[in-house]
């Protein structure tokens, strides 16, 4: 019944089948009962990981190197026992910024660079062809292996087949127009495919049946089991060489190989699309951790069997390892099964061609073609009103392309090389994926520079050392290029860069291309310096648990009109979704839509994000920022939003700083102020009591000056009594003028001192003569005790005297009426002599002493008392006194009466009497 | 709390299968010698990968399900 049309039918039967099922499940979703909302479906959609390269292609690996097809399942089970650190976040970034594709996320994350995104594209389609390309060679090398039953007959090279009778080139064409069915049906902004998914689920469940089935039909209806069969197989030399110790002990390129499929279930465009940009619920990850990985063990566990069988019944080489899954049972001749692995073969090429073009026709339109077309200002792509056309236009186109290029590729170069060996050449360029992702989302350090370098550099390496070689290997460049290295330099040789030799290709091309991307990425990162939209970028990839929608919508300054956005949205995503969700948005938000005229940030970055969906972030940006009146944020203003908390942090620090310098002068102000008015008040107090005091004396003369001009019939002793009272009076008003000058000028600093050394007992002596008139007024008795041998001290000699005859004449005024006494000494202190004046008059209370020697104060009543003396002797006794440097003070005298001290410096006083000079 | 336990687990679980999975632990078992018939690397291999997706299963399933409560974060985008 294996006739060509019979398997041609089976096979169109399958995937129309696969397409109702992509129908049905679109239906639902739209109904909004879905049928791929549930973590079991999700975790099948992801085994779409296993391609014709698990289903084939691991036998054949098996049967030629042994255990080494395993590290390819190896890896991914490691990275989904970490998926809550990786992918988690991963999902999470892509949901909220709406990302579409890798390229999106890797332009994104380094500041919506259109650059970026186009540069991922172009790695991916180039990288991603071999890929597709070892698909179609496994379907077509399957279909030409079938159609021949029941003779077992390897296919001749497809080089020599007319173009037009290649099996691979209608299997090319044929999966181009399903997955144009099932990923560019209509433009979705969220870029959900829920058909395709429902297809890829049901597809890994049947490529996992078809394996199973051969696998037990081979273990235990061929054999009598795993023992029966590697009995067998060990028994024969030539096999056993692959199994024993010193073959796989060497493990050769088993850590690059682990490595590399770590990077490749992140990095590889279709898983992405349906682990990332598929996934309807964050909950789901979490069963497909232990869920995937179960599918990779289950697929994986007759590979060695079928391997053993391939190798027992096949020898010679007649049948290719790739082909012993199906070889088997048409050997036996059950065509059920063979039909069984031929349909499965097709389930895992066609669940890997669909989302694989959809992922990179995804990429192509929205992050390399769209951003071209847009800046092309002479197609005025901006000012045509619907636009939705377009982009399926060119996702379709560009499924196409990528298809038409794997044929090509199949055709030059696949024949060469085994499934295996296709695939981890496109596996090396996906993981030059990684760092630029995983250093994205957790190292907020890096730069759109330094991404664009290290991509640069290791899809170059990648393509110099992996790529290249396997054009040599096909004949289309001399091999020379690989012997002798470019210009024969040896050096540079591909498989061999710099010297480097003992590891295997796959190894070498690694190590360097990763050397290369990472250096880049970090070196030129950490030498170049993040624009603002990086820098907001950056931080919402790396924080993107911690943060909310909100931060990114402050970038928009500028408004716009809601019309503009509307019909911009319109364009893009088709007038009922943009007019519903932008209902939804203000339904939410609780704000009539059509009464608003201006968009604001918010809503710009709601449009923005809706943009992004259909046409990537980067284009979306560059939309948006077409329509915002103003400009988007400046670099330094966004310094500011993002170094906001901080300002403000500091504002208020110096704030305090301030409000404390403000206290604190205040403070000094006000003790300024309560001095002026003391100083104020003093004043007056001095001028009414100057005034006072010179009018006293000024009275008894007018008056008696009257006396003796109005009576001149007055006696002689009379008129001589009088004048002497007028003479009397004069001269406490001249003494009392020339006090307050003397004041004055000291206030003044304008004293004429005669500073010099003198002898002190000289200077008291010449004192007392100069009082004894005063001694003489009273019946005072006066004691003088100055001791020989005093020091010199530094004074004005005059100003000293008049010290002394101050304090003598005040001790006179208090000193007892009846029997006065004041007593006169002097003794030498450490560096200054002290000068005692006592008398034993009524001593002075101890609240008055402090204020005795202020200007015009007076101990006891003296407004009932007439003031004796000036009231400015003390005072100016004390300027002197302080001006040479000593003190002066008041005690009373043990045995009553007061005891004025002052003292005047011997040494010390030196220099700073030479100092104030 | 228990979700940063059951992280630290499945970290351990990764470094735990980095362990397995790799020379030179897989040296120790790539001997000439068969166990019912099958080279003892085989079943060291699927055993242990066996064994490191059936902890991740129990670490997951035995942690998630009481704690699907509203504590969970889970900032929703587009509310």
């Amino acid at each position: 019944m294996l006739q060509q049309w019979f398997i041609f039918a089976a096979a169109f039967g399958y995937l129309c089948l696969l397409f109702a099922i992509a129908y049905f499940a679109d239906k639902r979703a739209d109904q909004g009962r879905s049928l791929i909302a549930n973590p079991y479906t999700y975790a099948l959609s992801i085994a779409v990981y296993c391609t014709a390269w698990t289903f084939y292609g691991s036998v054949g690996r098996a049967a030629s190197s042994g255990i080494d097809f395993l590290p390819i399942y190896l890896g991914p089970t490691l990275v989904f026992v970490l998926c809550w650190f990786i992918l988690r976040k991963i999902v999470r970034i892509s949901r909220v910024n709406r990302i579409t594709s890798i390229a999106d996320f890797i332009s994104s994350r380094y500041g919506k660079s259109q650059l970026l995104g186009g540069l991922v594209t172009i790695i991916a389609v180039v990288g991603i062809v071999p890929y597709i390309s070892l698909q179609l060679k496994g379907v077509s090398t399957s279909f030409n292996l079938l159609v021949q039953y029941p003779e077992i007959v390897m296919p001749r090279a497809v080089s020599t087949i007319p173009i037009l009778q290649d099996s691979a080139l209608y299997v090319a064409l044929l999966l181009a127009t399903f997955s144009i069915l099932f990923g560019t049906r209509h433009i979705d902004a969220s870029e959900h495919h829920e058909g395709m998914v429902a297809a890829i689920a049901f597809e890994s469940i049947v490529k996992l049946v078809a394996f199973l089935a051969v696998g037990i039909f081979v273990t235990y209806w061929l054999y009598d089991g795993w023992g029966a069969l590697m009995k067998e197989a060990l028994a024969r030399p030539d096999i056993v060489q692959l199994f024993t110790t010193e073959k796989i002990s060497d493990f050769g390129n088993w850590i690059t190989l682990l490595l590399l499929s770590m990077g490749a279930i992140i990095c590889l465009p279709r898983q992405w699309q349906v682990t990332v940009v598929e996934n309807v619920d964050e909950k789901h990850l979490d069963r497909a951790v232990w869920l995937f990985p179960l599918y990779l063990f289950l697929i994986n566990l007759f590979v060695l069997p079928v391997a053993l069988a391939g190798l027992l019944h096949f020898t010679g080489g007649s049948v290719h390892p790739d082909t012993f899954v199906l070889a088997l049972p048409m050997m036996v001749q059950r065509e059920d099964i063979a039909l069984a692995v031929f349909i499965g073969g097709l389930s895992a090429a066609t669940g890997m061609v669909i989302v694989e073009t959809v992922a990179l026709s995804t990429m192509l339109c929205n992050d390399l073609i769209m951003p071209v077309l847009l800046r092309l200002r002479w197609l005025q792509l901006t000012q045509r009103t619907d636009l939705s056309r377009l982009l399926i236009t060119i996702r379709r186109g560009s499924i196409v392309g990528v298809l038409l290029l794997s044929y090509l590729y199949f055709r030059l170069i696949g024949e060469s090389y085994t499934l295996v060996t296709i695939g981890l050449v496109s596996f090396a360029a996906a993981a030059q994926f990684a760092p630029a992702i995983i250093g994205g989302i957790f190292w907020k350090g890096g730069t759109r520079q330094g991404a664009l370098t290290g991509l640069t550099a290791g899809f170059l390496v990648w393509f110099y050392t992996l790529l290249l070689p396997s054009f040599v290997r096909s004949g289309w460049i001399a091999p020379d290029l690989l012997e002798a290295g470019p210009f024969g330099i040896a050096l540079l040789r591909p498989q061999a860069l710099f010297g480097l030799t003992g590891l295997d290709s796959l190894s070498h091309a690694l190590f360097w291309s990763m050397l290369a991307n990472i250096a880049g990425l970090i070196g030129v990162s950490l030498l170049t310096r993040q624009s603002a939209i990086e820098r907001i970028q950056a931080s919402r990839f790396v924080d993107a648990f911690r943060q909310t929608d909100d931060g990114q919508a402050r970038y928009w300054r500028g408004t716009a009109t809601v019309k503009d956005l509307e019909a911009l949205l319109v364009r893009f995503v088709g007038q009922a979704r943009a007019k519903a969700e932008l209902a939804d948005y203000a339904r939410l938000r609780g704000f009539n839509l059509g009464k608003l005229r201006e968009a604001d940030a918010n809503l710009l970055h709601f449009g923005e994000r809706l943009l992004a969906g259909a046409i990537g972030a980067a284009s979306a940006r560059v939309m948006v920022g077409s329509i915002a009146k103003g400009e988007s944020a400046t670099i330094d203003e966004v310094m500011e939003i993002l170094d906001e908390t901080s300002q403000v942090i500091q504002y208020s620090r110096q704030l305090e700083l301030k409000s404390k310098e403000l206290e604190t002068a205040t403070a000094e102000l006000r003790a300024a102020n309560e001095r002026l008015k003391e100083l104020d008040r003093l004043k007056d107090d001095f001028l009414s009591t100057v005034s006072h005091e010179l009018r006293t004396p000024l009275t008894s003369i007018r008056s008696f000056s009257e006396i003796l001009f109005d009576n001149p019939a007055l006696s002689d002793e009379q008129r001589r009594e009088f004048l002497g009272i007028i003479i009397k009076e004069s001269e406490r008003l001249t003494r009392l003028i020339n006090q307050i000058l003397d004041l004055a000028k000291m206030d003044a600093g304008r004293m004429d001192w005669q500073m010099g050394w003198l002898d002190v007992k000289s200077v008291i002596e010449e004192a007392l003569a100069a009082s004894a008139g005063l001694l003489r007024e009273r019946p005072i008795r006066l004691d003088v005790d100055l001791p020989d041998g005093l020091p010199a001290v530094h004074a004005d000699r005059d100003q000293l005297i008049q010290v002394i005859v101050n304090l003598l004449s005040n001790a006179v005024k208090f000193c007892d009426p009846a029997a006065g006494r004041v007593g006169v000494s002097a003794a030498a202190e450490r560096g200054a002599v002290r000068i005692d004046v006592r008398d034993n008059g009524p001593g002075v209370s101890p609240d008055d002493q402090a204020r005795i020697f202020e200007r015009f104060q007076q101990a006891g009543p003296t407004l009932t008392d007439k003031p004796q003396g000036t009231g400015l002797g003390l005072a100016i006794s004390r300027q002197i006194v302080e001006r040479f440097g000593g003190r002066i003070w008041i005690e009373n005298a043990p045995g009553g009466g007061s005891l004025l001290s002052f003292t005047v410096p011997t040494v010390a006083g030196d220099a700073r009497a030479a100092a104030q000079d | 709390m228990r979700f940063g336990l059951m992280g630290e687990r499945l970290v351990a679980l990764f470094l735990l299968g980095l362990l397995l999975f790799n020379p030179p632990i897989l040296n120790l078992f790539s001997t000439d010698q068969v166990w019912a018939g099958i080279p003892v690397l085989y079943i060291y291999i699927y055993a242990s990968w066996l064994a490191v997706i059936v902890m991740a299963g129990l670490t997951i399933e035995r942690t998630r399900e009481p704690d699907r409560g509203p504590d969970q974060p889970r900032g929703d985008p587009e509310g």
